[in-house]
């Protein structure tokens, strides 16, 4: 937590710039895409659950209503730099208003868990059902449950006709997500972050300190549905197509899979959970003989019985044991999983 | 006045079938603090138990009413002695677990059954009231409602099991001193809660064309329902089934059945945002 | 006179058809330290919640330094200079020592300027050794401690404690007896105790609380040889 910021941004510039050379060498950068994507998302989710304890069962809905925003903006601007804005800042809204009252109504936990559950429900019933054609906005028609095709995808800001697809498009989202992240990082290094982590822990204790939790987590949900909206923006690109099906019920359940298998409590665990369980999906999808939904369940099960901290945190622990290097990882990271217990129930 | 008695009728149909299909998830949370994620799963597997089970021969209500309960009830029985119950006490943890058993369960029915719409007839023909047809499945649904509630309420109130329920559900600690195993309890609770699942399944599986992601539609009205109903089990159960079922079929009616469905859930927001414990939270305190 | 910093007036707290406070006026001046006690149930706990925010008073104001307070918040109230410990050691568990006082310095000071004031609150209380330890892997006494180094770090003029003794060995007492004695120097403190050998050793002047309400209020010898007092502690009829 002490050390310095500017090693993590060096630290983060090395890892992606590697990264980003050498994944195109073993895999089509059109499927990286996509998963960087998806590792956006989960960084969202982890950022205002495991670091913020906000539970929230519809991180889809902003991915959705980020996805949404910028298909028919892009429509309706013919470009693409104006609805990449308004993709980050529609969800944020939204999210603002929604935690207003649900944390200054003082919901809590399972509470917080049904109402952004329903939330995004509502969203799904509500876009599911606007086939018709009296459901526009400017020139986008809604499409129900068709979705929005065919609008202007990325292109180089100032001028529409330059197409960034492709290769190209790839390294825009890498170099988005990197920034995302360092982004993050600083945040959480921030007061404002550590404070976060104070609220995590204990609402009561912050509050006797003076600290307006209910402002704070509100904050905290709008930036973590900013970043899922700005993930969504990027798929909607990726996938020239949007549909309800961004805010269902599954699409928010794999957000928490790749959370809860990853890591919550850090900030690469996300990350690597949803890109790696994206890929393991793409792998699956490709044979028929075992239901993939089936296969994801187990992965949930298992984790949440066996390792409920993750893989990343587990694997740097067995680092810590193996090389020696025992900075209070151990009895930490140890502690951290009954507070997660306590801080449920 | 033939049209306010349809509506009427609708409505108490709306509710009875809220009642239906919350009412395992209830039973389970109400004793146990536990939400059961694949409950809309087991609801699901209730149908396809029926359904199999008719195509067998049997005849439809043994089906719907016995087997169907039983089958869920010992699914729900290994789930339970699996994964469960090293869960108790971490509310967010079961619910995880328990969305994972979800996606399990409709994976391995898309094997079973395979990703087809399968369903069986209403047993029971519609009639007509002036120019309206009414379902008259609709009647039996309500029925079964009012039957489970009883049933339910005689259940815990007047057997020397449902009393030792009633105190583990209070202070598991102090029956457990007492020498009731809160292990064997929870067991035989959440037995109870599956069949109460897959009952409603199967009775509300004449009505649906049935898939494998069926469950996905009774969950969150199901959750919803329970959390909004708070911490009285029955009196929790029938008073937020009844609120939210008047608001979904006035809206059903007034506007369109999306907006029923969607009222519905704005209402739910609105009910938790004023009472964030629940209706039973704030009314009927200590009821059962 | 000094200033009053605390006052209450009419405050009444019910729950259903239950008196928890029952029309309390208490007067609290700058610099003072003021005991209340009283049996169990006997409402203290239920004041100091509906001053401190935690609960909103049925009915009776709350001021604060001339301010009506009566339907803030904890937040808002702690943000006065307020510092308030409640009755189990409330910490944050998952982060060390000088994590928790900095968090609470931070919310009155610069970050930079917090972590001067944090070393500062550390070495005064004597947490030097376990600065970097993680408050879950404390003792009872120490965690009770911190949470005193969390009130003292803020500067307060006011501060309210939920029986800081409870559960702590002699030894720790006494350190917790001169660090009460030391912000006392500049703030006015209210302590919610039983423990009458530590009120003793701390207090000029004793609240009594008795089913809801004030039933005496005076010098901490006088009221221990107030007959009526005694009774109550006894359990018999006042």
């Amino acid at each position: 937590m002490q050390g310095s910021m500017s090693k993590d941004v060096m630290t983060t510039l090395v890892v992606s710039a590697a990264l980003i050379w050498a994944l195109p060498l073993m895999v089509s950068t059109y499927t990286l895409t996509i998963l960087i994507i998806y590792g956006m998302l989960g960084l969202s989710l982890g950022l205002i659950w495991g670091f913020g304890g906000i539970i929230c069962f519809g991180q889809a809905a902003y991915f959705g209503l980020g996805a949404y925003t910028y298909a028919i903006a892009a429509i309706n601007f013919g470009e693409s730099t104006i609805p990449m804005l308004l993709a980050v800042i529609v969800p944020a809204i939204f999210a603002a208003l929604l935690g207003l009252m649900m944390f200054y109504g003082r919901l809590t936990d399972v509470y917080l868990g049904v109402i952004t559950l329903v939330v995004m429900l509502i969203l799904f019933k509500f876009i599911n059902s606007t086939a018709g054609p009296q459901y526009v906005i400017g020139n986008a028609r809604l499409g129900g449950y068709n979705g929005i095709p065919g609008f202007q995808t990325l292109n180089v800001p100032g001028d529409p006709s330059a197409y960034i697809w492709g290769d190209a498009y790839f390294y825009v989202c890498a170099v988005m997500l990197a920034l995302v992240f360092i982004l993050v990082s600083a945040l959480l290094r921030s007061s404002f972050g550590r404070i976060a982590v104070g609220i995590r822990e204990n609402e009561t204790r912050m509050s006797l300190m003076g600290y307006d939790i209910r402002a704070r987590k509100t904050i905290l949900f709008s930036i973590g549905a900013a970043i899922a909206g700005l993930a969504g923006a990027l798929f909607a690109n990726w996938s020239e197509i949007v549909t309800p099906s961004l805010f269902s019920l599954r699409q928010s359940a794999e957000i928490i899979i790749w959370c809860i298998v990853g890591g919550f409590s850090n900030r690469v665990g996300p990350i690597f959970g949803a890109a790696g369980l994206a890929y393991i999906k793409i792998l699956l999808g490709q044979q028929s003989m075992v239901d993939n939904t089936l296969i994801m369940g187990i992965i949930l099960v298992v984790f949440v019985l066996f390792l409920p901290k993750g893989l990343v945190p587990a694997v740097a622990e067995l680092w810590n044991i193996s090389f020696g290097r025992r900075k209070r990882g151990a009895s930490r990271s140890g502690r951290r999983v009954r507070n997660r217990g306590k801080a449920n129930g | 006045m033939d049209l306010s008695a349809v509506i009427f009728i609708e409505i108490l149909y709306a509710v009875a079938s809220l009642i239906m299909i919350s009412a395992g998830l209830a039973v389970v949370f109400g004793m146990m603090k536990v939400i059961n994620l694949a409950h809309g799963e087991f609801m699901m597997m209730g149908g396809y138990t029926t359904i199999t089970a008719v195509n067998l021969g049997v005849n439809v209500f043994v089906a719907m009413l016995i087997i169907a309960p039983l089958i869920v009830g010992l699914i729900g029985l290994v789930v339970e002695r699996l994964v469960i119950r090293h869960l108790y006490g971490r509310l967010i943890d079961t619910m995880l677990a328990t969305w994972g058993l979800s996606l399990f369960f409709i994976g391995i029915v898309t094997m079973i059954f395979g990703n087809t719409t399968t369903g069986i007839s209403t047993p029971i023909p519609g009639f007509t009231v002036g120019n309206y047809q009414i379902n008259g499945y609709n009647f039996f649904i309500i029925l079964v409602a009012i039957a489970l509630v009883i049933l339910l309420y005689a259940v815990l109130k007047g057997t020397r099991a449902g009393l030792i329920a009633r105190g583990t559900m209070q202070r598991p600690d102090m029956a457990a001193s007492l020498g009731y195993s809160p292990d064997r309890i929870y067991m035989a609770t959440f037995f109870c809660g599956s069949a109460l699942s897959g009952l409603a399944g199967a009775v509300l599986a004449p009505l649906v064309g049935l898939v494998p992601t069926s469950g996905a539609a009774y969950i969150a009205k199901a959750f919803i329902t329970v959390i909004a109903g708070g911490p009285s089990l029955i009196a929790g159960l029938v008073s937020s089934s009844t609120v939210f079922g008047i608001i979904s079929q006035t809206f059903s009616f007034a506007v369109s059945p999306v907006m029923g469905e969607v009222a519905l859930l704005v209402a739910a927001v609105v009910l938790l945002r004023l009472l964030p414990q629940g209706v039973t939270g704030k009314f009927f305190k200590g009821k059962l | 006179m000094a200033e009053i910093v605390l006052e209450t007036q009419g405050l009444t707290m019910r729950f259903g058809g239950v008196v928890a406070a029952n029309n309390v006026d208490f007067t609290l001046h700058a610099r003072e330290l003021r005991c209340l006690i009283g049996p169990n149930g006997a409402g203290k706990s239920t004041f100091f919640k509906c001053v401190t925010g935690l609960q909103t008073p049925t009915e009776g104001q709350v001021f604060m330094r001339g301010e009506e307070t009566t339907q803030w918040m904890s937040h808002e109230i702690a943000s006065l200079g307020v510092g308030i410990k409640t009755q189990n050691p409330n910490v944050l568990d998952s982060l060390s020592v000088f994590e928790n006082i900095w968090l609470a310095a931070r919310r009155f000071h610069t970050p930079i300027e917090a972590n001067r004031k944090s070393q500062e609150i550390i070495e005064r209380l004597a947490l030097s050794s376990i600065a970097r330890a993680d408050l879950g892997q404390l003792a009872h006494g120490e965690r009770q401690r911190v949470e005193l180094g969390l009130v003292a770090v803020g500067d307060p003029w006011l501060v309210l404690l939920d029986e800081p003794a409870a559960g702590m060995s002699a030894e720790d007492v006494e350190r917790m007896t001169e660090i009460i004695h030391e912000l006392n120097k500049s703030a006015a403190i209210v302590i919610v105790e039983h423990d009458m050998q530590f009120i003793r050793s701390i207090a000029e002047n004793v609240t009594v609380f008795h089913q809801g309400s004030v039933l005496m209020e005076d010098h901490v010898d006088l009221v221990m040889a107030d007959q009526t007092v005694r009774n109550v502690y006894l359990g018999k009829k006042a």
